[in-house]
């Protein structure tokens, strides 16, 4: 049975057109410190706020996002994981994903501000369909976005309040965000597509 | 995944350990206020029920509602198959309006096979006859892994009217699927034949004397108590309920040995329960029984069941390789 992991990145190019690493562990790291930071000053504080990541590499990316925010402003802040799978649009379209468990913190969401993140933003499908998921968990007071890359190509309405970095790229390029947790190793790399 | 889910055997490992994690996340939504996840919506999925069945069919529906599916009970009483019209006329009639998924339960064995090679839809089987009933297996095996875990080494032991248990056949192949040791008792009138050659293959253990088992050196981890089914008898199995009782029912004293080799023993049965016969009421409500935890499994099984063999398309599976990040 096919079962690609949720996250992995798009288009198998077959012209693999030698990979680069555009960030570093340091760089992830310090993005999320940055946008950590980001949080914080928007809210004017780290009350009310929950940080949600979307499985798979956005969840250990939701945890370090919180663990940053924790480490300014001295508390703990409450995290979770989203799995949005059961709300994706085009599971007609494309194999088999089993669905993982969400864990959503014990204080619930209604009147909280939520913060997802993700890996990669893209199309922004994953998105509509996490906002589908929250909106039957409870009632948000607000819903922020925050990802490690933007790489364009929106086919919905969406963007991102905090991004790591903005990553033009063609379509059939490749983003790969390696995480510790889940890979054992920290970088986001372009493989594929024409060189630039 | 398979397209139809006629048989346990009709999963490989991976994927019934998918359906059962997958499972566990429907058991989630079940907790929630909002139930309902929009994964199948425009699916139209038929209940076929030409036997009468209270918890498989009612897990079934809500199963495919809170999958955002459209769900259509039939039963064979009310439909035209009370006017004499053939099962493949019947099941050709209900796949012609395009739908989903076929969900039979019929009195004949391989009855969903057969309804398989007439239709598109995927087919479930919700019971055939005496030969398998692969959901209950599912949610069988999901109970004991939220007890126990990885299933692996485990010791379970099914008790009962075996020759006429489909559940009894479908638990053997999803247990032994993951790696489960199996016992089987049935008193000798009730051992189904060939159950010989069968047990060698697959690898399980028969015998005629439940005490035994009990008191064995291979302490029990779960003890599955199978229907003693009425309906299927035309007598002449047993001389009498109370002594069918004393042979191979789960009784007060019976539970207390088990407890005494292992206080975590579960007891399990597939219902609806023969109180006093097959099981004691002391054994039914006794702080071991999973009983009810079954029931409240067969619905995140069967959307689990449901989505594995509905959300993806036949086309979508071919090209696993270009899976888009969205």
């Amino acid at each position: 049975m096919p079962c690609p992991d949720l996250n992995e990145p798009e288009t198998t190019s077959k012209t693999a057109g030698g990979a680069r690493d555009v960030l570093s562990a340091d760089d992830i790291s310090r993005a999320l410190r940055r946008i950590g930071h980001e949080v914080i000053e928007r809210n004017k504080g780290a009350h009310d706020l929950v940080v949600l990541g979307i499985p798979t590499r956005g969840a250990p990316l939701g945890r370090r996002l919180a663990a940053a925010i924790g480490a300014v402003e001295g508390i703990d802040v409450p995290v979770g994981e989203l799995d949005i799978t059961l709300y994706r649009d085009d599971l007609r379209r494309h194999p088999m994903r089993p669905a993982h468990r969400s864990h959503i913190p014990a204080e619930g969401i209604d009147d909280k501000v939520v913060v997802l993140v993700d890996d990669v933003l893209y199309s922004g499908r994953t998105i509509r369909a996490a906002l589908d998921a929250l909106a039957e968990l409870g009632r948000p007071r607000a819903v922020r976005l925050a990802v490690l890359v933007d790489r364009g190509h929106r086919e919905l309405p969406i963007r991102a309040d905090h991004v790591g970095k903005n990553l033009p790229t063609s379509r059939d390029e490749r983003v790969q965000v390696r995480v510790a947790e889940v890979d054992g190793v920290d970088v986001v790399r372009i493989s594929g597509g024409e060189p630039r | 995944m398979t397209k139809h889910l006629i048989s346990s055997a009709d999963l490989s490992r991976d994927e019934t350990i998918a359906i059962l994690e997958t499972a566990v996340s429907m058991h989630d939504l079940q907790r929630r206020e909002v139930k309902k996840v929009p994964t199948l919506r425009g699916r139209t999925v038929i209940n076929l029920f030409f036997e009468d069945s209270t918890r498989t069919r009612s897990s079934f529906e809500i199963a495919g509602k809170w999958m955002s599916a459209d769900t259509i009970n039939l039963s064979g009483k009310g439909s035209s198959t009370s006017k004499g019209e053939s099962l493949r006329d019947t099941a050709r009639t209900i796949d012609a309006m395009s739908v989903d998924a076929l969900v039979i339960r019929h009195q004949a064995s391989g009855a969903c096979h057969q309804v398989a090679q007439w239709v598109r839809a995927s087919v479930i089987n919700a019971g055939d006859g005496m030969h398998e009933h692969p959901t209950q297996a599912l949610l069988d095996a999901y109970t004991l892994r939220t007890r126990l875990g990885d299933l692996d080494g485990r010791h379970v032991v099914l008790v009962g009217d075996l020759t006429h248990s489909r559940v009894f056949r479908s638990n053997v192949i999803t247990l032994k699927t993951l790696g489960a040791r199996v016992t089987v008792v049935a008193p000798p009138t009730l051992m189904p034949s060939g159950i010989g050659a069968w047990s060698a293959t697959e690898g399980f253990a028969t015998g005629w004397d439940l005490d035994s088992v009990i008191d064995g050196d291979d302490p029990v981890d779960a003890i599955m108590m199978l229907r003693v089914q009425r309906e299927r008898m035309s007598g002449g199995y047993f001389p009498t309920a109370r002594e069918y009782t004393v042979g191979y029912g789960l009784t007060r004293e019976r539970l207390g040995r088990l407890v005494a080799r292992n206080p975590e023993v579960l007891v399990m049965h597939p219902g609806p329960m023969n109180r006093g016969l097959e099981i004691a009421a002391d054994a039914a409500d006794a702080p071991q029984s999973v009983v009810l935890d079954q029931v409240s499994a067969g619905v995140a099984v069967r959307m689990a069941v449901l989505y594995h063999l509905l959300a993806g398309d036949e086309s979508a599976r071919d090209d696993a390789e270009r899976s888009v990040h969205a």
